[in-house]
């Protein structure tokens, strides 16, 4: 590899090839401000913002899309720079709805921080703002305002290099460009997984989450509710970037605190039903297995695929749709927590469903559709009757006027709050894997998954797909049909990995017999519901806490959860029974692919 | 609609089917059908398993591929500075009296479309309008109505 060296400010700096002047000017601690730049994504360069004066150019230099060269002596706070950034900030403000006040992004946009730090305040352009620009709240999961829209294209570029989904594009040129669906077709009669990352994505307030936190405070008002809110694993790794902590900070004590005492009746885990879905998909995952090897049985499918993710779910059912018999049947946590909620938990503590509201704080955009699925309402109500995101939660927090810093830690209450270190890294890429061997194997033989710790690693980590093998050996009776079978199993996540892994069992070639698929890069951690900003760096750092409060928790395995031994002893009574197949499992079905 | 999805599949066979394809498709389709409809751009989206939204995008960019229904005629007259000051709004009067519709609009026998363009490029030669792709340089508002006239001799009578 050829180092490049090169002079930034007086200071010199040496880069490999290949490397831009963005990245040189990093390496040395000067900051460049960006606007279309996203680590995540490939370079645009239509934003202008990073310009810098290269000695000999005439012009001035965009430095995230010129690579650094030998040589070069560049400056990056010149007044010919510094003025041309202002203008620059000064013309994107002219275009831009600047309500900042009623900006549910306000105090988290880049294009605010741009207009502050280059000091926008006389006006120097008038606004140009088109008028009548209606927002799309089409979508259950994502609302979009064009008038808040820089067109720096970071949502389109997410949209096709992270998920490969092209919901968006980039319709018109020129005064006319916008960033549209096919036909400016709402979003919700678009093909959108609903996935968020665009909303994670974009730097604005153009594109955020639908917003149901204000329902929630009614609920939470009124005294005839009993208001139970279910915290999805990932949501305590990332709490706390909304509330001043450094990243990867985990703060789920502080958590339960803040939510009993905004006036939540029943704070309750949603890892609890984690754990229920690994015993009920791991059931599944045995169930197929038998019935492909013993009983030779063509209509079952193999690879099983989870179903834990509503943006792979819609994903695969758009884009997969003659391929649906993969996904397990189970629902998701949050959907099982919702059915449970309005039958066990009801009838445990003898509130009347219909006076339960059942709220899940998830990283997610998804869940928010997944929670408005007409088929989600198999207790007889809506399982969910709203899905928040780790930002709504943080805002609520803010509002609730407590000192979140300050607060003491307090565990979740009962029922359905406990929960194993199986059930927490659900919120990783790889956890729900991990999790479902930790039981499986151990159901089959009787012994402890054999990695050190119960730590599964090479289905953990960053890349993009990982595989694993286990050889299942000393088999109890019942599952001797499986002695000796050397299982095989494939993680991904990002739907473009997705896509990969689902194209190989479109063709029948997968080598797998179990798939995890999370529609996020990450997994959860990643969500289209985490705090803003979201890079690779923020997503290793969530990942590591999570496997941090994994390690800390005294059971790491679901089926030791002892809430999930009482839940078939009282109610459900087997997995994959009766009562199960009704509350538990669901459908899909076929959507359009293009 | 057997005839239209031959036309697809001979597109595909000569331009292939991948999304360098997606350009020569789109032109294809225009000049044959006159307009890029919403189900041709899922045909093509399909064809070359690529999103309807990027079809679209792609359509949506180019002045001369239109998404909406348009007339068996296009005119264009250029609306930019040279041609304003050489007296392009006569011309547009000129031809909106004569077909009986504004710049934006379709004639109700779908015969013609009249819209303003971006420059043409004969600034030098201005006003100009263009039909279809035959250029008109140095119009004037007589000269345009003798030629719409002569395409379609029913507004002869009408002006």
């Amino acid at each position: 590899m050829s180092t490049i060296n090169l002079i930034i400010d007086n200071k010199t700096v040496s880069v490999e090839k290949g490397k831009t002047i963005l990245d040189a000017a990093k390496k040395i601690n000067v900051r460049i401000p960006t606007l279309c730049h996203h680590e995540d994504l490939c370079v645009a360069g239509n934003c202008r913002i990073c310009v810098v004066q290269v000695e000999g150019s005439r012009t001035l230099t965009a430095s995230c899309s010129t690579p650094a060269e030998e040589g070069m002596i560049i400056r990056t706070n010149t007044p010919k720079v510094r003025n041309a950034r202002k203008d620059i900030v000064a013309l994107l403000v002219s275009e831009h709805n600047t309500q900042c006040t009623t900006c549910y992004r306000s105090m988290n946009c880049e294009l605010q921080s741009l207009s502050a730090e280059y000091n926008i305040d006389n006006n120097r352009y008038l606004s140009i703002l088109k008028p009548n620009i209606s927002i799309d709240r089409s979508s259950w999961s994502i609302e979009k305002d064009d008038s808040k829209c820089v067109r720096c294209q970071r949502c389109v570029r997410t949209c096709a290099e992270l998920q490969h989904v092209n919901a968006l594009t980039v319709s018109g040129k020129g005064k006319d460009m916008k960033i549209s669906t096919f036909m400016e077709l709402p979003l919700n009669e678009a093909i959108c997984t609903n996935c968020g990352q665009c909303v994670i994505h974009c730097p604005t307030g153009a594109l955020t989450e639908r917003r149901y936190f204000d329902r929630v405070w009614e609920a939470i008002g009124n005294e005839k509710k009993h208001v139970i809110m279910n915290t999805a694993p990932s949501v305590r790794v990332a709490l706390g970037e909304m509330l001043g902590y450094p990243v990867g900070t985990r703060v789920t004590g502080k958590m339960v605190t803040a939510m009993k005492r905004m006036g939540v009746d029943s704070v309750l885990d949603t890892d609890f039903t984690a754990d229920l879905t690994i015993i009920e998909e791991g059931n599944e995952l045995l169930q197929r297995l038998k019935k492909v090897l013993v009983d030779h049985n063509s209509s079952v499918k193999l690879p099983m695929m989870t179903s834990c993710c509503p943006g792979w779910v819609k994903f695969a059912e758009h884009i997969f749709p003659e391929h649906l018999g993969h996904l397990s049947s189970c629902k998701s946590p949050q959907q099982m927590f919702g059915a449970l909620s309005k039958t066990y938990y009801a009838e445990k503590k003898g509130i009347k469903p219909e006076d339960i509201v059942s709220v899940s704080i998830m990283p997610c955009a998804a869940k928010k559709f997944e929670a408005n699925r007409p088929e989600m309402n198999s207790s007889g109500f809506r399982d969910i009757d709203a899905g928040l995101t780790t930002r709504e939660l943080g805002l609520m927090i803010k509002q609730s006027g407590l000192n979140f810093a300050e607060l003491e830690d307090s565990s979740y209450d009962s029922l359905m709050g406990e929960s194993t270190g199986a059930g927490v890294i659900f919120g990783a890429t790889g956890g729900v894997m991990e999790a479902a061997l930790r039981t499986a194997y151990e159901v089959v033989t009787g012994k402890e998954v054999p990695f050190k710790n119960l730590n599964i690693l090479p289905v953990r980590g960053m890349e993009g797909i990982k595989e694993a093998s286990i050889k299942i050996e000393g088999c109890l009776p019942e599952w001797s049909f499986l002695e000796g079978v050397e299982l095989r199993v494939a993680v991904a996540h990002g739907l473009i990995n997705a896509r990969t892994i689902m194209d190989e069992v479109a063709e029948g070639k997968s080598p797998y017999h179990f798939i995890e698929i999370m529609a996020c890069p990450g997994g959860c951690i990643g969500g289209g519901g985490q705090p803003i900003p979201t890079n690779e760096e923020i997503r290793k750092k969530r990942t590591q806490a999570i496997y941090e409060e994994d390690m800390g928790m005294p059971k790491r395995k679901s089926h030791e959860n002892p809430e999930i031994k009482k839940i078939y002893k009282e109610f459900l009574k087997e997995p994959l029974g009766e009562i199960s197949h009704h509350l538990l499992h669901t459908t899909y079905k076929k959507r359009n692919h293009f | 609609m057997i005839q239209t999805e031959n036309l697809l599949l001979e597109l595909i066979e000569k331009h292939g089917n991948s999304r360098d394809g997606l350009l020569p498709i789109l032109q294809e389709v225009v000049a044959k059908e006159n307009y890029l409809s919403e189900h041709r751009m899922v045909e093509i989206a399909k064809a070359l398993n690529i999103s309807s939204a990027e079809v679209y995008g792609t359509a949506s960019f180019y002045t001369y591929l239109f998404t909406k229904p348009m007339g068996k005629n296009v005119i264009r007259v250029c609306k930019t500075i040279s041609c304003k000051m050489a007296g392009k709004q006569e011309i547009i009067k000129a031809i909106e009296k004569t077909l009986k519709i504004k710049v934006g609009e379709t004639t109700r026998d779908k015969n013609f479309t009249f819209i303003e363009s971006n420059c043409l490029g004969w600034c030098h030669k201005g006003p100009v309008m263009i039909i279809n792709e035959e250029v008109y340089p140095e119009i004037t508002p007589e000269r345009a109505v003798e030629i719409l006239c002569e395409m379609d001799p029913k507004h002869l009578s009408k002006f």
